[in-house]
């Protein structure tokens, strides 16, 4: 099978402005992903399928990632004008001073798809599309019209993610119901409180525990005074 | 109640003594129906639960009826996903008296291994009443039919008058269970305040 920079120029000599980078994996596998821009992820995407060398029939995995904002603390030289007393003469005087900055760098949401041929016995080629933000410009086109396999998988990224995939044909939530409001793979998810008894809390679920005692909604045991009789 | 030496001594002479209450109970608990219903891994224990090496037909359960309707108990088997809990609270409620849950494995008893789920309904016994857990992931059929045993006795334990008579003999006990509602965050409610908590064990 081609290379990673050979199936880069392919797509660039048969979708002319396509925008596609290399994004290298560092690890041992050596994986290198294609990073696609969206606005002409489809006809890439179809020419990677249709192309008789490469003949990319099969995508077995589309998955999401969330990656959150981020918070970045930098050190930076700052050249000011300040006043100060040299030699009994108050001047003006430029000075060079450390500032620490704090910036947030904004997050986005990710999508990758991981293509085999089956014809051809070859793969996996790895390609990848960022949306612009996480709050609001979350839309990405949908690849279900190239290969089918995509469209559950697409349904489940929309459900746990919140990508709105523009082009698909049937976009509803699949393993939540429709009514559900959050997105629960994203990092700032934050659990209902339906607490359970845990007999040997510790770390994580003790902390959950106390917060739920706190809050004082009972907890997983009850009086025996109060029970009722309900049983049979 | 018969004194148990002077029923065998009877019977000895051919004189078969009992109480109504006795009949009446070896007949519901030695023809106990199930429903067919499986939800996850348990299911495939429930099944070879009914296949012939350990035939959970020979206690009584001959056959699953699939229509609530005709079921005389339901084998939770398997993880209740939230999206699924009010229909499995709506099969409940459409079961005829008398009616019994057994609450199969550790999903059903408690959400079980994928308890931290952002899907998982932490335990059936929040929304219905449960009569008898089986610890396991799976639980091995053997401990199914030792389940099924257990249901038998308690069945037969039951007294048909009095304070502690079974829910169907008792125009004032719930016998319908509120479906629960699929909120935008969670179940609403989170539990139903009859069943759950569970009564704290006599220790």
């Amino acid at each position: 099978m081609k290379s990673v920079e050979e199936i880069k120029s392919a797509i660039e000599a048969a979708v002319p402005g396509a925008g596609v980078e290399i994004q290298a994996n560092p690890s041992v596998s050596g994986q290198h992903s294609l990073r696609l821009a969206p606005s002409h992820a489809v006809q890439v995407a179809t020419f990677l399928r249709d192309d008789p060398e490469l003949a990319l029939d099969f995508l077995s995995n589309a998955t999401g990632i969330d990656w959150p904002d981020k918070e970045l603390t930098e050190k930076v030289k700052v050249t000011r004008t300040v006043t100060k007393a040299v030699d009994g003469v108050e001047q003006s005087v430029e000075e060079t001073v450390d500032e620490t900055r704090k910036r947030v760098e904004p997050g986005c949401l990710e999508v990758v798809y991981h293509l085999f041929s089956v014809a051809k016995g070859h793969g996996p080629v790895v390609l990848r599309m960022k949306t612009v933000n996480r709050t609001d410009q979350v839309e990405l086109p949908s690849l279900t019209l190239v290969w089918r396999s995509a469209e559950f998988q697409e349904r489940e990224i929309f459900d746990l993610f919140g990508v709105v995939f523009t082009g698909h044909p049937d976009l509803r939530r699949l393993l939540m119901w429709d009514e559900f409001k959050d997105h629960p793979m994203r990092r700032d998810y934050v659990e209902p409180d339906d607490f359970e008894y845990e007999p040997t809390a510790h770390d994580e679920v003790l902390k959950r525990a106390q917060e739920h005692k706190n809050r004082g909604q009972g907890s997983g045991v009850r009086d025996q005074e109060s029970a009722v009789g309900a049983g049979q | 109640m018969v004194d148990e030496g002077l029923k065998i001594e009877l019977g000895k002479q051919g004189v078969f003594v009992t109480t109504i209450e006795e009949l009446y109970n070896w007949g519901r608990r030695s023809s106990i129906w199930p429903m067919q219903f499986g939800l996850a891994c348990c299911a495939i224990e429930m099944i070879a639960t009914t296949m012939a090496r350990y035939d959970l037909a020979r206690f009584g359960a001959e056959v699953f009826r699939p229509s609530p309707r005709q079921a005389d108990m339901m084998i939770i088997s398997g993880t209740v996903t939230k999206k699924m809990a009010p229909q499995v609270v709506r099969l409940y409620n459409q079961m005829a008296e008398p009616k019994y849950v057994i609450a199969m494995g550790a999903c059903a008893i408690s959400g079980g291994p994928f308890k931290q789920g952002y899907n998982v309904l932490k335990g059936i016994d929040r929304y219905i009443p449960v009569d008898v857990h089986i610890p396991g992931c799976p639980p091995r059929p053997e401990a199914l039919l030792h389940a099924f045993i257990t249901l038998q006795k308690k069945i037969d334990g039951q007294h048909l008058t009095g304070e502690g008579r079974p829910r169907f003999l008792d125009a004032n006990a719930p016998g319908e269970f509120p479906v629960p509602v699929q909120g935008e965050h969670d179940l609403e409610p989170a539990a139903n305040s009859l069943v759950w908590p569970l009564p704290a064990a006599d220790r």
